[in-house]
């Protein structure tokens, strides 16, 4: 083997030594500045995963955009990303190393309630803001650095059944009796309940309120209790697909309720699916006017039109999971470029003391748990996409209401 | 109280989702009980199975019945090179609920990374039919699949019941050593029977393509009523899926229709505890 080696001469080497010095020391005085490091982590596997797809979509075109624009602070931004594999027990651990190892320098939230409230504690805990997209419980935020971007205001169990139950008010022939079935997922009891006391209070006969296992494996038996009930409006506390299983083993047994609301569907297939026509559900944002032109959707629209194809989902339109993402991360630049830092608490103090401009709208945090306006919406499938129909200030243009 | 409509339809919902509870517990029964494998990948392999129904059909223009034909041959074959593995690398009875729970983890990886997390619907034109008797709905694929279920429930009963495999199969399981000095060769018979079971899991896939919407997380809802059909039917036995799975469909149906439906994961259970306790002869 020896024979086959070359031996450097002296000169060689020093003038190697040389360049090399120089090359480093041209890098020390030309680097770019180190990126941002921003850490997450999402549902990327388990029951979560449909939902949090989306959410991972939105925040990497977010980051595309703003380093495509030059970054933030003159800095680029690094998306740090793991999977929490729909487990708060997991979600604790990684923010833990995320802050910890990682060293991140922001975080921003994970997707759904438990996991949002397990990054809340670690957040809390060195004192980080942390800004959230999918928690509709706001009461259990009461970290004073945690800061909504779904705004359904402080107390949601209030507000939004009023605005499901003023919008279906508005409609030629109100309902005057509604039938409630909830999953045992806590933010769609908690907003059953509000919705069941608000109907019984405007005088809207309940006919009954049931709650049933999450996830849920047959909604035959409930499908056939709704057509038994045969109430003005059925009501579905769901989550992703139940409200397609529900309309599936409704038309089963040949039922077609009047009215229906579904709260948190997979959005794509109730858009889809042949009984979903005049299906209407919860929203903050859907990709049509006039919230087509609010700030921030011209970015977004066509990239998760292009992302989402690209990922193989089969509903590519931008509805409020990914447009809440996309505002909750406007809402973590505006703040550190307003205060020209990466400091968590001068961030969340400037955050509380003013309002940001979203894809979703115009958010404030000055009420309690930091919280604004309820811009909680209606929104309704029309042949096969869906429209915002209430209120009525977001509606396209030409739509209506179809109701009985 | 619930009127005669409302208990009669949630009767029929409960019996037919019961056919598929039998279904999809037969292959487990039959490995636990025959093979001395709890085989939990059978619920991944079932989902694989609607998965690919839902491509052939959505994006091949392939009938059910021709994706049945493909893949019940196609997951025979994948249950006999799943228990040479097995065999090769000794897997044991305790092992092997390890061992095929990393192998569901894996398929349920495979399945996300084909068909994403996202929700996956094979809109087969046949969803929708359904047959009135008097004030009830008889849904036809639910219908089909419990026919399908006791047709091939009765079938493997009787076949290890009455033929000479079958009795060989069930000596082999009893006593090994015994039924090998009596000339049974146990190692291939197995993998006959692996391929069954996995053929089962092909078999309910279909049913569950056509019926369900599909998430590969939807998985892990199955598994607990699987096992709680598999020891109230007895294991190794079919047949005695096939009536456990309508039991629990049954139970837990009546049971959403009468009372809160979050109660009926606790009726499936406490059945199971009761008879775990009273120990009837066929547990």
């Amino acid at each position: 083997m020896a024979k086959y080696m070359i031996r450097p001469s002296r000169r060689a080497v020093l003038s190697s030594l040389a360049a090399a010095s120089l090359v480093s020391a041209g890098r020390r005085v030309y680097a770019a500045p180190a990126p941002i490091r921003v850490g997450c982590t999402l549902a990327l596997t388990g029951p979560l995963a449909q939902t949090a797809l989306v959410h991972k979509l939105a925040a990497e075109i977010f980051v595309a955009d703003i380093n495509k624009h030059g970054g933030l602070l003159g800095r680029s931004v690094e998306y740090v990303l793991y999977d929490d594999q729909s487990r708060a027990d997991q979600t604790r651990s990684l923010y833990e190393k995320l802050i910890t190892v990682d060293n991140v320098d922001l975080i921003m939230a994970p997707y759904a309630t438990a996991a949002t409230l397990a990054a809340i504690s670690v957040a809390q805990r060195y004192g980080k803001i942390i800004i959230y997209s999918s928690m509709a419980q706001v009461y259990l935020a009461t970290y004073d650095r945690a800061f909504p971007a779904s705004h359904g205001g402080p107390h949601p169990e209030i507000s939004n059944p009023k605005v499901i139950l003023d919008a279906w008010a508005s409609t030629p022939h109100p309902p005057q009796s509604i039938a409630i079935a909830a999953s045992k997922f806590p933010s769609a009891l908690f907003e059953a309940k509000g919705v069941r006391d608000l109907a019984q209070k405007r005088g809207i006969k309940v006919a009954f309120y049931l709650e049933y296992d999450f996830p849920s494996r047959d909604m035959n038996p409930i499908a056939a209790r709704f057509k038994d009930a045969n109430a003005d409006l059925v009501w579905l506390g769901c989550l992703g697909v139940e409200a397609n299983q529900l309309i599936e083993a409704m038309t089963k047994i040949d039922y077609k309720p009047p009215r229906s609301f579904y709260l948190f569907p997979a959005s794509g297939p109730l858009a889809s699916a042949p009984g979903g026509e005049g299906a209407t559900a919860f929203s903050n944002y859907e990709e049509h006017p006039p919230m087509d032109k609010f700030k921030g959707a011209d970015v977004l629209i066509p990239a998760f039109h292009e992302r989402a194809k690209a990922a193989g989902m089969p509903y590519t339109r931008v509805d409020f999971q990914a447009a809440t993402e996309f505002a909750a991360w406007q809402m973590l630049a505006a703040a550190a470029q307003a205060t020209s830092s990466l400091d968590d608490a001068k961030m969340a103090d400037w955050l509380k003391h003013h309002q940001v401009e979203t894809v979703v709208g115009k958010l404030r945090f000055n009420e309690e748990f930091n919280c604004g306006d309820d811009l909680s919406k209606v929104k309704q499938v029309q042949k096969g996409k869906w429209q915002v129909v209430w209120p009525v200030a977001f509606r396209q243009p030409g739509t209506t209401f179809i109701a009985p | 109280m619930p009127s005669v409509t409302l208990l009669g339809q949630a009767v029929i919902a409960g019996v037919l989702i019961g056919g598929l509870y039998g279904l999809l517990a037969a292959g487990l029964s039959l490995s636990w009980g025959l093979l001395k494998y709890i085989n939990v990948s059978y619920f991944a392999l079932a989902f694989l199975s609607a998965y690919l129904t839902y491509q052939f059909g959505t994006f091949n223009g392939i009938a059910p019945w021709w994706s049945a034909v493909i893949l019940v041959p196609a997951f025979f074959l994948l249950g006999v090179l799943q228990h040479w593995t097995f065999m090769r690398l000794r897997v044991t009875e305790l092992t092997s609920l390890v061992v095929t729970f990393g192998l569901a983890v894996l398929i349920e990886s495979l399945i996300q990374w084909i068909w994403t997390a996202d929700f996956r619907k094979y809109e087969s034109g046949f969803s929708g039919l359904t047959s009135k008797i008097g004030p009830f709905f008889v849904p036809t694929l639910d219908f089909l699949a419990l026919v399908s279920a006791t047709i091939l429930a009765i079938a493997t009963w009787s076949w290890l019941r009455w033929t000479y495999v079958g009795k060989a199969l069930r000596a082999a399981a009893m006593d090994p050593e015994m039924a090998s000095a009596f000339g049974i060769d146990h190692r291939r018979l197995s993998f006959l029977l692996s391929g069954i079971c996995s053929a089962y899991a092909a078999v309910a896939g279909i049913f569950i393509a056509l019926i369900a919407t599909l998430a590969p997380s939807e998985i892990g809802t199955w598994i607990g009523v699987a096992f709680a059909v598999v020891i109230i039917g007895g294991v190794g036995n079919p047949l005695g899926a096939l009536l456990a799975g309508i039991l629990i469909g049954f139970a837990e149906s009546v049971t959403m229709a009468v009372t809160q439906p979050a109660w009926a994961p606790l009726v499936s259970f406490t059945i199971l505890i009761v008879l775990l306790l009273w120990k009837p002869r066929w547990t």
